[in-house]
């Protein structure tokens, strides 16, 4: 008797579930049919991502192939991991993953605070208008292509330029800037943070506007200075953004600025500013060596995807769920 | 705020930040604005020296080079060719960018998840150079304008900019059209575009601005030189300092003219950026916007 009961029951779980399933596809397909304009719209994004996209990464197999032009991806020759033998091996490889990280913690160091020190510094004029002015002027640079602003900073930094009629004017010995090995990396500090601090401000900005003013109003009449509503309000109410946007720029630690520096080196300095993506393109575009190229290109993603995973979490657990990227 | 009477140490304070304020926009515009006086310099026309260290206006102005420049014929090839990748590469990214951002907005939709996850790892992965410069190749886009406009068409965040506005419409509005008898693709394109606006001007003005700009894939995918957008030739005179374009239009118009490239060059950086000095103030806002729209995690 019991034994039936139990059996039964088990049939009955297991015809439950068929059903369930059954029921769970029908409803799929239901919706599948009442979404199929829908669903033909993604077609050509699926396409698209398919082919521009995700072949890009199967051609990732190159880093491990001796690439054969004629015989294509699939037909050239496996080598394992002999590029990467190689690469580990290549000291100009050092040399450019060395200057890949000096010059993006550079920038980091010394181009992080400038967009939140500037936003600090804007959010305390009052007149509306004078920081409209302000922002469209210091935005400007960003929608200006890297090979302008090079152009730009080679007059500005050549021999008859400004900055060595100055160096003249109190007597000094005029300097070729950009083609100084010791000068190079600073100059690419400096124009970088010319580039970006005013847009780069824009967070921190609507960050500061979002700040309650009853916070403010409360420490007027407590009799806070401004000083002191800057540092106990304004920049406290930042810390969280400051700190998200810090570990997000971690994960691009990799990524030295390619459009700059690509547009403003020359031979003299390649010691000191060659990076991993300028050095993929001469190796790759320009030498032809695809599959060290992209061997080279790989070893960069692939950290900066472990970095990307290491930065999800850390923002989890200092920021919570809601800053994470996933 | 609270309106209180600001004592003169505020008021010193404020003067010290609006000077500083007005220092930090003079740094931003003398790099440009030394680009203005060399290119309007005539001083050379008459053997002077040219402008050269701390230039604040031009000696004596002329236009002299511009007039040079006009009859440089790779710098208006250029200018064609970046138009036309800028509008074609707007008009396909709003299209195929809106109609894959629809679908994705209904949470419902089979296989969302999966869509939207091939999509957003994209943005923590991609090939790198090398293999899309092969597919290029494979695909024989090499030397179309198709190579410039196609690859970077369907951008991961903003397919989900358009996504999280398209989600903010009440979905009333869409109920009320079906019960009338509209389908999905007469809603989206009577309802959703036209209520969308915002955001598909927001995107327009990133992928122009983005395309304007480019010139990387130029440099790879496009060998011909007659074929080349207004950055690349900008490159090979100014950065690859390769005049001899130039020297040969001053030599077949026969003058002895005393514009140098330092001049021609400064002339070329204006032609470059002057279309984006002329609209940049009015659509700026809008990138703000764009911004905002982005920064806010749906």
């Amino acid at each position: 008797m019991n034994d039936t009961v139990i059996v039964s029951g088990a049939e009955a779980r297991l015809a439950g579930k068929k059903r369930d399933k059954a029921m769970l596809r029908r409803s799929k397909m239901k919706k599948i049919k009442q979404y199929r304009v829908l669903l033909l719209m993604m077609v050509p994004a699926i396409v698209y991502y398919v082919v521009f996209q995700y072949l890009p990464m199967y051609g990732v197999l190159l880093a491990f192939k001796d690439f054969k032009i004629l015989k294509g991806i699939m037909g050239s020759p496996w080598v394992g991991l002999d590029l990467f033998r190689t690469i580990f091996h290549d000291d100009y490889f050092y040399t450019v993953l060395k200057n890949t990280l000096i010059i993006s913690l550079y920038k980091l160091l010394f181009g992080f605070p400038v967009p939140i020190v500037f936003a600090l510094l804007l959010s305390e004029v009052t007149n509306g208008k004078y920081k409209r002015v302000v922002q469209t002027v210091t935005y400007l640079p960003h929608f200006i292509s890297w090979v302008v602003l090079a152009g730009i900073f080679f007059s500005f930094f050549s021999l008859e330029g400004p900055l060595n009629t100055i160096i003249r004017f109190f007597g000094g010995n005029p300097v070729l800037f950009l083609a100084d090995a010791g000068y190079f990396r600073s100059i690419l500090v400096i124009t970088g943070i010319f580039q970006s601090f005013g847009w780069g401000s824009i967070i921190y900005f609507a960050a500061l506007s979002n700040i309650d003013p009853q916070l403010y109003e409360a420490a007027i009449i407590d009799g806070a200075g401004r000083f002191k509503r800057m540092f106990y309000i304004s920049i406290p109410m930042l810390v969280p953004i400051i700190a998200i946007m810090l570990i997000l720029s971690m994960s691009g630690v990799l990524d030295a600025g390619f459009d700059q520096i690509f547009n403003m080196y020359n031979t003299q300095v390649y010691n000191v500013a060659d990076i991993i993506d300028t050095y993929v393109y001469r190796k790759g575009i320009v030498e032809m060596s695809y599959s060290y190229a992209t061997a080279v290109g790989l070893f960069k993603s692939v950290v900066a995807l472990i970095l990307i995973f290491i930065v999800n979490r850390i923002v989890k657990l200092i920021g919570g769920k809601d800053h994470a990227l996933w | 705020m609270l309106n209180v009477k600001k004592t003169p140490a505020d008021r010193l304070i404020d003067f010290v930040i609006y000077a500083v304020m007005a220092a930090i926009m003079l740094i931003t515009l003398y790099p440009f604005w030394t680009q203005v006086v060399i290119s309007l310099d005539g001083a050379g026309v008459d053997g002077a020296a040219y402008a050269s260290g701390i230039v604040l206006l031009p000696s004596k102005l002329t236009f002299g080079s511009y007039k040079l420049a006009f009859k440089f014929d790779a710098i208006w090839n250029g200018y064609a060719y970046t138009v036309l990748r800028t509008v074609l590469g707007v008009l396909l990214s709003i299209v195929f960018t809106s109609i894959t951002a629809y679908p994705l907005s209904k949470r419902d939709l089979p296989f969302n998840k999966y869509f939207t996850g091939m999509i957003l790892f994209t943005m923590l992965f991609a090939g790198g150079t090398i293999p899309s410069y092969l597919l290029i190749k494979e695909l024989h886009m090499m030397n179309t304008i198709w190579a410039l406009v196609v690859p970077g068409m369907i951008g991961a965040f903003n397919v989900l900019i358009m996504r999280n506005f398209f989600r903010a419409i009440p979905e009333e509005l869409e109920e009320s059209a079906r019960v009338d008898g509209a389908g999905y693709l007469r809603i989206f394109a009577q309802i959703i575009l036209p209520l969308s606006k915002p955001v598909l001007a927001t995107v327009a003005l990133w992928v122009g601005v983005g395309h304007w700009n480019a010139w990387f894939d130029s440099l790879m995918y496009i060998t011909d030189p007659n074929k080349q957008v207004l950055q690349v030739v900008l490159r090979k005179i100014i950065i690859q300092n390769d005049t001899s374009d130039i020297t040969q239009i001053i030599q077949n118009i026969g003058k002895n003219t005393a514009y140098t490239g330092r001049q021609l060059q400064a002339t070329i950086v204006m032609f470059s950026i002057i279309p984006m000095l002329a609209v940049y103030p009015f659509i700026q806002k809008y990138f703000v916007k764009g911004v905002m729209i982005g920064a806010i995690k749906g």
